[in-house]
């Protein structure tokens, strides 16, 4: 099914959808955030990419480990890389972001860095498997690490971000927490979210394919 | 306790830290004495926990392996390292009061979340320590994965700790609290489940 070409002509569609709806069609005039908000279905939008692409990475570092299958580890890998780049991309993105509305690219949020240390977990999974050259044990550590790591995201970026005071939109002490705008849910549910994730899809099984590629002329 | 040396070794360390510390600072205010402090309960634990893996050798990894299970010995290797560094940071508290002087308003608090900060410090370095043994180069490969994995719980003691030197309890505090058990809790279940597919080699 992954080979088929219909879902990478869905994704192109869906990402010029959201690139020409999200700077052309009309928003919702909030205070402070203005034109900005425009970058929900970029930034955030990256960030539902990576939550769903590390997902999936967990899901088959478990799958490895029951069943010591070669490709699952693969798999799990460059699902990982992909997610980590959506990460590297939702901080970009957010701090672009907040040159324009707090004024300078960092300014220590607690959003940001728990964004900053959860990617900093997540590179430590590439590091420690590139410091192990048994292709089994390295996979198998590999697993077992990721299944950590995912584990801490939630703290990481789900949690303790939310329990103190924070400037991002969403947060406590913030004007912008209400209920989304249906002009925005038009472009950010069908459009956004689906394209990027479809996106890093794509991404992750070229990856792949060229890893079993590697692989097979290396044997 | 056969290596009775490297606990006395984490002792000296501790001391003599804590001696330069009182040459440097003399009696430093309520936020740098909190500080300093979790930074030093930060390098006594990887100094002492991270050890329990990293020395013990190939032969003895074999030796436990064929009298113990794997989950035997995760767990009682969770529950020694969090023994040793609930008394590592009683005494640390003890040296600390005693040489930097005492800028809390509630020393029990205080004493009691160190214990806590102790004990949840010595879970993750446990269990990273569990990993890293496995890899080469295994010491730097604790600072790379430790110190992000670290940063969460740090934040969250020293913001709970605050408490301690202030004379009226603050909002938030047992969300704080609560969520440092939730990730202790965490942490344990992750080791009984995932050190079995470390362990078999």
């Amino acid at each position: 099914m992954l080979r088929q070409k219909w879902w990478k002509i869905v994704c192109v569609i869906l990402l010029l959808y959201t690139a020409v709806a999200g700077f052309l069609g009309s928003v919702p005039a909030e205070p402070i955030l203005n034109e900005t908000i425009r970058n929900l279905y970029f930034h955030v939008a990256m960030w539902m990419a990576m939550m769903i692409t590390l997902t999936v990475s967990v899901i088959y570092s478990v799958k490895y480990l029951r069943t010591n299958k070669h490709v699952y580890d693969i798999y799990a890998l460059e699902y990982a890389k992909t997610g980590i780049l959506f990460g590297i991309l939702g901080v970009v993105t957010g701090s672009v972001w907040a040159r324009w509305t707090w004024g300078s690219f960092w300014s220590n949020d607690p959003k940001q860095l728990g964004a900053t240390i959860a990617l900093l977990i997540y590179l430590a999974y590439l590091v420690l498997r590139n410091s192990m050259t048994d292709l089994d044990k390295r996979a198998r550590i590999g697993a077992v690490y990721n299944i950590f790591a995912f584990a801490m995201l939630f703290p990481t970026i789900w949690i303790i971000p939310r329990m103190v005071d924070s400037l991002h939109p969403g947060g406590m002490g913030n004007s912008f927490n209400i209920e989304m705008d249906p002009r925005l849910r038009e472009v950010f549910y069908p459009g956004a979210i689906p394209g990027w994730t479809l996106l890093g899809v794509w991404i992750t099984t070229l990856r792949i394919r060229l890893q079993l590629v590697a692989e097979r002329r290396h044997n | 306790m056969r290596q009775q040396y490297t606990f006395y070794g984490v002792l000296l360390y501790v001391a003599s830290t804590i001696f330069v510390l009182h040459l440097a600072m003399w009696e430093p205010e309520g936020p740098v004495w909190k500080g300093l402090f979790w930074m030093m309960m930060l390098f006594i634990c990887v100094n002492a926990v991270a050890k329990s893996f990293l020395q013990e050798g190939r032969e003895r990894l074999l030796y436990f392996y064929t009298i113990a299970g794997a989950r035997d010995f995760i767990v009682s290797k969770l529950l020694f390292n969090a023994l040793l560094m609930v008394v590592m940071s009683l005494l640390s508290v003890g040296l600390f009061l005693l040489m930097l002087g005492d800028p809390t308003t509630q020393v029990w608090l205080f004493v009691l979340l160190s214990m806590m900060g102790g004990l949840s410090l010595s879970l993750v370095f446990t269990f990273l320590a569990a990993i890293a043994a496995r890899a080469q180069q295994s010491s730097a490969l604790m600072a790379i994965m430790g110190f992000p994995l670290v940063i969460p719980q740090l934040l969250l003691l020293n913001k709970a700790s605050t408490v301690a030197f202030e004379p009226v309890l603050q909002g938030g505090f047992w969300s704080m609290i609560l969520l440092i058990i939730g990730l202790d809790v965490l942490l344990v279940a992750m080791a009984i489940i995932l050190f079995p597919f470390l362990w078999k080699d």
